[in-house]
């Protein structure tokens, strides 16, 4: 058999395995070569909550998706061209995912007995050999074996051979794909080099071999080549959502020149934010392990009165118990930035699936009226720019604002040209000042400026002794105050506070498409990838259609409702049931139509395309 | 670059001259608002007594916060001249915790209640105790609700019939000393309002201690649960019923000094000054002694009392030891990563490891 080469414009992989198989390292270092090569690419990680989940079992599958490409690539793909299986239950749980005539690469040493019953094929079936895999390409390849050769003259463990056959895996796809070895070696040497070279050496070898097998045992028909992107100029580095998040928190920290306090508890999918924040100490940054949620947003606030950056993140149950806390913000004007990395629910739902259903929660879900600012990041790279503007926006209008990140795009990456320092716009700060004069004026804390906005006034400045707290304001004093007209006029005071901010904030783009037409299809949040592909093959197909994607969900952007009664329909796809759409139909009374999904996944390309297809070819039969 | 915040400068810029501090009296710490507790309340002496502290704690006015959660002891930081923070029920001491561990140059108090710090808040509570982290706790323990109109509280002795439990609490109250103690408190002392000479003492000891200070000040409700610490505050009984802790000195109570208390083993014993035992015979109180602290929390109801043997309730501090405070520490370790990050280079961090090209 001899190979061809095979120019592609884009390919998805994905590499599913037992969670102790390291996939998602395999696919964290194929990603990185992959950027490093100038694809673009989107990434989706898909685990399992538990730790060790009982192996060789479905549930205990982990997998991770890569989409990369010659041209734009905005979503981890529906399909994949090649499904890499570590086991016989990877491949039970991943099969409907791959093309039909795609390429499988199987491990066979994970379809013994064992493995073919913890995975719960009936007995005797073997679907390797049974013929049920005739549609696609079968590689069958005993990486165990083939690991232990390599590995013959190295004298380890078998613990540690059966660690590196991810290795093989990855070795094999780099020459499948045409892809160097070298960030990956650079890696191994830099992960285990100096503690242990030998697991370094068993690693790097253990790749070269899996590399060499794909060149010399003439297994592949084709051998495919996917050329560099056509991204814009500049310089560019590879990034997940909470790794951008955390880098917009300490870029905005720096052009505020405000030492930073992250009070937080763990929570999946939020805690990498704690990581990541706790690493840049250098930057004036605190970070507070709290014993809960509801500290970890009090101990924000406490900072915030103190005059440093107050923020807190966590996912939806954690947001759900500070609730009581952000609503002292509220009442108290401080600025506070609240991280939400959303996951499905309710309850404890799904905390490694992705979902965007606290909107509600975010925009409603305290007790009073109780107005803040909530913004969505539209992907990874974007959780930067949002990051910094929830910081500038909590900071220039003594205000709580609310940032719904999601599972997909908080662990999901792509290529990020990062900006400079002397980009990005400072951010002014000023704490009300002394007053000495023993004549002077009493300090009003609650008196504000003509976008409602309060003065920081952070202890340890003389003379403006004052005392905030949860009961209501009087307007002016900021004595406690009972008086009905008071606590109208306060409401209203919070309420036209927090809509004020839509003049510090950009207006609505349309992303893709006329400023007018048929149908708008409105996004949020993480959904923007997959929403600009649909939207673009749609346009193709010749429907007019645009696409306008809200980053700034509360207040909505000014020109938000002129935009929307531009066009006769208006679709909202959201991973929820419903919620955008409800906020949008009851602020501007349109009928805005909503395509809804909540399998723990993000939208799938056709799959979007089609609901949009009936959803408009629906309302335009009903009218007719 | 260091990086040097806009609040490193501010706390610079704002330094107080200690030796220029005014000559303040206690009605200087009083705010404009009118103080609303009931009449006869064992708050107001509370109040007096930690305003009439404040001048002699050597601190600007400006430099010191009050934090409070929900309860009637909760409104005090309005009543007090000095920055303050009315919060959310049982959060005040993880709010203290957030504006102390950023601003170590402020001096933090935390007023909270029995219902406050030991059942929605307890967590907080015994977690700030572990953590240590330098503030001051004043819990003011009426063994009742009483914002919400009588219900009993953590602390309420068994038996007690409220409005919630008219047939008796069946709940086992928190020791709030034994408490602290099992959350490694390092300071824990204990006052009464009806003895403000004592009680300005212990606020200034308080004040005193590097470290969580808690103080459980007994302060009768005398609404709800009026006269409930009567045994230790009627002068009759106090000198029976209340015995005061001095560092050094042996455990002496009674109307003429004349009982004391020894040690035998690790069992107390309540002794009869006289021909037998002399005051060389008795327990010598020493505060950083945690074996001693553990039995002085819970004299009251140590096994070991039998029938009808009844212990003075011990006041003054109990415990008081040195351990390195959490706000400290989180301040060096961000004092030494700024200086050993040296250049904190947000341009390098954005551009992290790996980078590529597009031409």
């Amino acid at each position: 058999m001899s190979t061809t080469n095979q120019v592609r414009d884009d390919v998805t992989i994905r590499f599913a395995g037992d969670s102790g198989d390291g996939m998602q390292l395999t696919g964290s270092l194929f990603t990185n070569t992959t950027a490093l090569l100038g694809n673009d690419l989107r990434t989706l990680p898909e685990f399992p909550a538990e730790i060790r989940a009982p192996q060789g079992t479905v549930p205990g599958v982990s997998s991770f998706q890569l989409k990369f490409g010659s041209h734009e690539v905005l979503t981890p793909g529906d399909e994949c061209d090649a499904l890499v299986v570590m086991n016989s239950a990877a491949l039970k749980a991943n099969l409907g995912l791959l093309k039909k005539g795609g390429t499988i690469i199987a491990n066979t040493a994970g379809f013994d007995k064992k493995n073919l019953n913890l995975a719960k094929y009936p007995d005797g079936v073997n679907p390797l050999e049974d013929g049920s895999l005739s549609e696609y390409e079968l590689i069958q390849i005993d990486v165990v074996k083939l690991v232990k050769e390599a590995l013959a003259d190295m004298n380890l463990g078998y613990k540690d051979e059966e660690r590196s056959k991810n290795m093989f895996v990855l070795g094999l796809l780099y020459w499948m794909y045409d892809r160097p070895m070298d960030s990956t070696i650079d890696f191994l040497n830099q992960k285990f080099g100096k503690k242990s070279p030998e697991i370094a050496e068993a690693n790097i070898k253990v790749l070269k071999a899996g590399y060499f097998y794909g060149e010399t045992a003439e297994i592949f028909s084709s051998r495919v080549t996917v050329k560099q992107a056509d991204l814009k100029p500049g310089t560019y580095r590879n990034i997940t959502g909470n790794e951008a998040l955390v880098l917009g928190l300490v870029a905005a920290a720096r052009k505020s020149n405000l030492p930073m306090f992250l009070g937080t508890y763990p929570i999946t999918p939020a805690s990498d934010v704690l990581h990541g924040l706790a690493a840049q100490k250098k930057f004036g940054i605190t970070t507070f392990q709290a014993e809960d949620e509801i500290a970890a947003v009090s101990s924000a606030i406490g900072a915030s009165f103190g005059g440093s950056i107050g923020v807190t993140s966590s996912s939806g149950p954690g947001i759900a118990l500070k609730g009581e806390a952000i609503g002292l913000a509220v009442m108290l004007e401080l600025p506070l930035v609240v991280l939400n990395i959303q996951r499905a629910g309710p309850s404890t739902g799904m905390p490694t699936k992705t979902e965007q259903a606290d909107l509600m929660q975010a925009v409603y879900g305290r007790n009073g009226e109780s107005p803040l600012v909530v913004l969505a990041p539209k992907s990874p790279a974007d959780c930067f720019n949002m990051g910094f503007e929830a910081v500038r926006i909590a900071l220039e209008h003594m205000i709580p604002v609310m940032l719904l990140s999601d599972g997909y795009i908080a662990n999901g990456s792509e290529p990020w040209k990062f900006p400079q320092t002397a980009d990005l716009k400072d951010i002014k700060v000023a704490f009300e000042g002394p007053r000495k004069a023993e004549d002077a004026e009493p300090f009003l804390p609650y008196l504000r400026d003509h976008r409602l906005v309060r003065r920081w006034a952070i202890p340890g400045t003389e003379g403006i002794e004052h005392r905030v707290g949860g009961l209501e304001k009087e307007d002016g004093t900021g004595n406690v105050s009972y008086d009905p007209d008071n606590h109208q006029k306060m409401t209203n005071i919070r309420r036209d506070k927090r809509d004020n901010v839509a003049d510090n904030i950009p207006e609505q783009v349309i992303d893709q498409g006329g400023t007018s037409g048929d149908v708008l299809v409105l996004g949020w949040g993480g959904t923007y990838g997959t929403i600009r592909t649909v939207v673009h093959q749609l346009r193709k197909e010749g429907m007019d259609v645009s696409h306008a994607h809200l980053q700034y969900i509360n207040p909505f952007p000014k020109n938000l409702e002129k935009l929307l009664k531009s066009f006769d329909q208006v679709v909202v796809p959201e991973i929820n049931d419903g919620q955008l759409v409800r906020l949008i139909r009851s602020e501007f009374m349109i009928p805005a139509k909503p395509v809804n999904k909540v399998k723990g996944r993000p939208f799938g390309v056709s799959e979007l395309k089609q609901a949009i297809r009936e959803v408009v070819g629906e309302t335009v039969a009903s009218e007719s | 670059m260091s990086v040097e915040t806009l609040i490193d400068e501010f706390v610079k810029e704002h330094e107080a001259d200690l030796t220029a501090l005014p000559d303040l009296k206690g009605k200087d710490f009083s705010s404009d608002q009118d103080v609303r507790w009931c009449p006869g309340c064992g708050d107001y002496t509370i109040l007096k007594q930690v305003q009439n502290a404040m001048p002699e704690l050597g601190i600007a006015k400006k430099d010191i916060v009050f934090i409070s959660g929900i309860g009637c002891s909760s409104r005090f930081p309005y009543y007090m001249d000095t920055f303050g923070m009315h919060s959310i029920h049982g959060r005040a001491p993880a709010i203290a915790t957030g504006l102390k561990t950023s601003r170590p140059d402020l001096s933090v108090w935390i007023i909270t209640g029995d219902g406050d710090a030991l059942s929605i808040g307890a967590n907080h509570f015994t977690q700030l105790l572990r953590r240590n982290v330098n503030v001051n706790l004043l819990l003011f323990n009426n063994q009742i609700y009483g914002l919400t109109k009588g219900q009993y509280s953590p602390a309420s002795p068994e038996g007690s019939v409220t409005k919630s439990t008219p047939f008796g609490s069946i709940d086992h109250p928190f020791n709030p000393l034994a408490l602290s103690m099992g959350a490694d408190g390092t300071f824990v002392a204990r006052a009464m309002d009806r003895d403000p000479k004592h009680l300005k003492d212990m606020i200034l000891r308080s004040h005193q201690h590097k470290g969580t200070s808690m103080l459980e000040i007994y302060q009768n409700c005398i609404v709800f649960n009026d006269g409930a610490f009567e045994l230790f505050t009627d002068k009759k009984s106090r000198p029976q019923e209340a015995i005061y802790l001095e560092q050094g000195q042996p455990l002496v109570f009674g109307a003429d000094n004349d009982k004391g208390v020894r040690l035998d083993g690790l069992k107390p014993q309540i002794v009869q000054l006289g021909d037998e035992f002399s005051k060389d015979d008795l327990w010598i109180h020493d505060e950083q002694d945690q074996t001693k602290a553990h039995l002085l929390s819970r004299f009251f109801e140590h096994p070991a009392n039998g029938e009808g043997v009844q212990f003075p309730r011990p006041f003054g501090v109990l415990y008081a030891v040195d351990r390195p405070c959490y706000d400290e520490g989180v301040v060096a370790q961000v004092q030494y990563a700024k200086q050993k990050g040296g250049n904190a280079d947000l341009d390098a961090l954005l551009r992290g490891n790996e980078t590529w090209e597009v031409k």
